[in-house]
């Protein structure tokens, strides 16, 4: 720390171009890193693995997508309520947000498939239905728990979004003689999710860094398929190096893509 | 409902003091990795905001990766090569390789994931100080060190302080992560007490509970920091 701190501190940093010397320094060190981990570490068990990998991949994906639509589905409501519903319903869905944001996913994850999985099993009713093919798997347990943490993490940001949607665009809408269906559907959800959008990038982040989890409830997902290459081939790290590199690469991809979406979003008049 | 009691009594035929005291290692470890982040992440918002063209790359380098890898990922990693790398030095230096203890171990994983969060975090704070603030404590002709003491850093606390309190939070979560590298904190031996006796309700709710208080308490303590923080402040934001 020497003297430039002060100013330094509010200067705005100057706008950085990729290749300046130091860049181009470090990006070739980088690359005799990632060189050297090609050359020196042991890589022949990815062709063996490469389609079960693809696949994992693909079930991660599905994982995310599934639990975050159908989890901000829920949201909405959640997030309602808590603005304008009636306060039973309102105290209800903030305890609901207060009891899944204060516990680990892991936890309730485990709660679902190895406490309501065990409960489920003693009632012939239940063992006997047509549910029970499903309810013998995993991955309802994993998508019931991923699901309910989005929704719990997300109904707390739309309430937010929806009491920060400016009181004159209600008004105004309601002057027109629209219904307050018609308002919530044309003004006020609208611009809540455009208000949430930025939030919402970082929250469907968070969520597949979770899917993972999942895989301790012997869902397969890419991070399953990973540790049964570690099992099989006893190698600690080049799995999980690998691992990382795919999860990079999906955040990296997931970020780029809201970035376009938030772009496609006229922002006229704000 | 007298056999559930039974099972989470403190003593010897129940579980609870094996939850208790699983609780007690998920705090230290949130505890010790929340301090280990919050100094990583000072010295990674110094280095972003005052470092070297290098050392700020790097830097970003170390949260973009960071934020961007699961943690249950991480940890796996962080915890092997830690050990690894740990065990290696000692045998460079002659001596016998070490058992690392699991806390020491956590508590390293967890501060390396907060570090790049905190940094984050404090980085912003810091931005956010009025700049006439920090020219006033030069123009009284303090040393950056000084400046750094008595003005940007209590100057930036009330902006940390939101960011920080839920990192706390997030640390208190993330120590459950731990049970899949086999740390006997909470959440792990809650499933161990609940595959012995096959009362899985019972204790995962029990367990839901502690973290559950644990939140409510931390939700209560930040709330007083935050009121004497803000204390003669306007509030940031405005009034809602």
């Amino acid at each position: 720390m020497s003297e430039v701190q002060a100013p330094a501190a509010y200067v705005a940093p100057k706008a950085r171009s990729l290749f300046e010397p130091h860049r181009i320094v470090l990006m070739l060190i980088f690359a005799g890193l990632i060189f050297c981990v090609a050359w020196f570490m042991r890589w022949d068990w990815l062709p063996r693995y490469q389609g079960r990998l693809v696949y994992g991949v693909g079930q991660t994906l599905l994982m995310l997508f599934s639990t975050a639509i159908v989890g901000f589905l829920f949201a909405v409501p959640l997030g309602l309520v808590q603005v304008t519903g009636p306060k039973p319903l309102a105290l209800l869905a903030r305890g609901f947000c207060t009891l899944i944001r204060g516990t680990p996913l892991l936890l309730q994850l485990w709660l679902l498939y190895y406490g309501l999985g065990s409960l489920f099993a003693q009632f012939p009713e239940i063992r006997s239905s047509f549910l029970w093919p499903y309810l013998r798997q995993a991955w309802p347990y994993g998508f019931t728990a991923l699901m309910i943490s989005f929704a719990a993490y997300e109904g707390e940001v739309m309430r937010g979004a929806f009491a920060g949607v400016p009181k004159g665009e209600l008004e105004a809408g309601r002057a027109f003689g629209m219904s307050r269906f018609t308002l919530f559907r044309r003004i006020w959800l609208p611009r809540a999710i455009h208000r949430a959008l930025p939030t919402l990038t970082g929250e469907t982040v968070l969520q597949l860094k979770s899917t993972p989890l999942v895989a301790t409830v012997t869902v397969v997902d890419v991070y399953a398929i990973i540790s049964r290459v570690r099992q099989e081939t006893f190698l600690t790290y080049e799995p999980l190096l690998l691992l990382a590199l795919i999860y990079l690469c999906l955040t990296g991809m997931l970020v780029y893509a809201f970035r376009l979406l938030e772009k496609r979003i006229p922002t006229r008049g704000v | 409902m007298d056999a559930t009691l039974q099972l989470l009594s403190i003593g010897s035929p129940g579980w609870g003091g094996v939850l208790l005291a699983g609780l007690a290692a998920s705090m230290q470890v949130a505890f010790g990795g929340f301090l280990l982040g919050l100094v990583i992440g000072t010295g990674g918002a110094a280095g972003k905001l005052w470092g070297g063209p290098v050392l700020r790359d790097l830097l970003e380098v170390y949260t973009t990766v960071v934020r961007g890898v699961p943690e249950l990922v991480l940890i796996l990693i962080l915890y092997y090569a830690g050990t690894d790398v740990v065990n290696e030095v000692m045998a460079l230096l002659g001596l016998p390789s070490v058992d690392i203890s699991g806390l020491a171990a956590g508590i390293f994983v967890i501060g390396v994931v907060q570090g790049a969060y905190s940094t984050e975090v404090l980085r912003g704070a810091i931005q956010s100080i009025p700049p006439g603030q920090i020219e006033a404590a030069r123009a009284y002709g303090m040393s950056p060190l000084l400046a750094l003491r008595r003005v940007t850093l209590p100057a930036m606390l009330p902006f940390a302080l939101p960011g920080l309190s839920n990192l706390w939070l997030i640390a208190t979560k993330d120590t459950a992560l731990l049970a899949v590298v086999g740390f006997a904190e909470l959440t792990l031996v809650t499933r161990q007490a609940a595959g012995t006796t096959k009362a899985y309700m019972t204790f995962f709710l029990a367990a839901g509970a502690l973290y559950l208080a644990v939140t409510l308490i931390s939700n209560l303590v930040i709330g007083l920091i935050e009121k004497r923080a803000l204390r003669g402040m306007v509030r940031p934001g405005g009034a809602t």
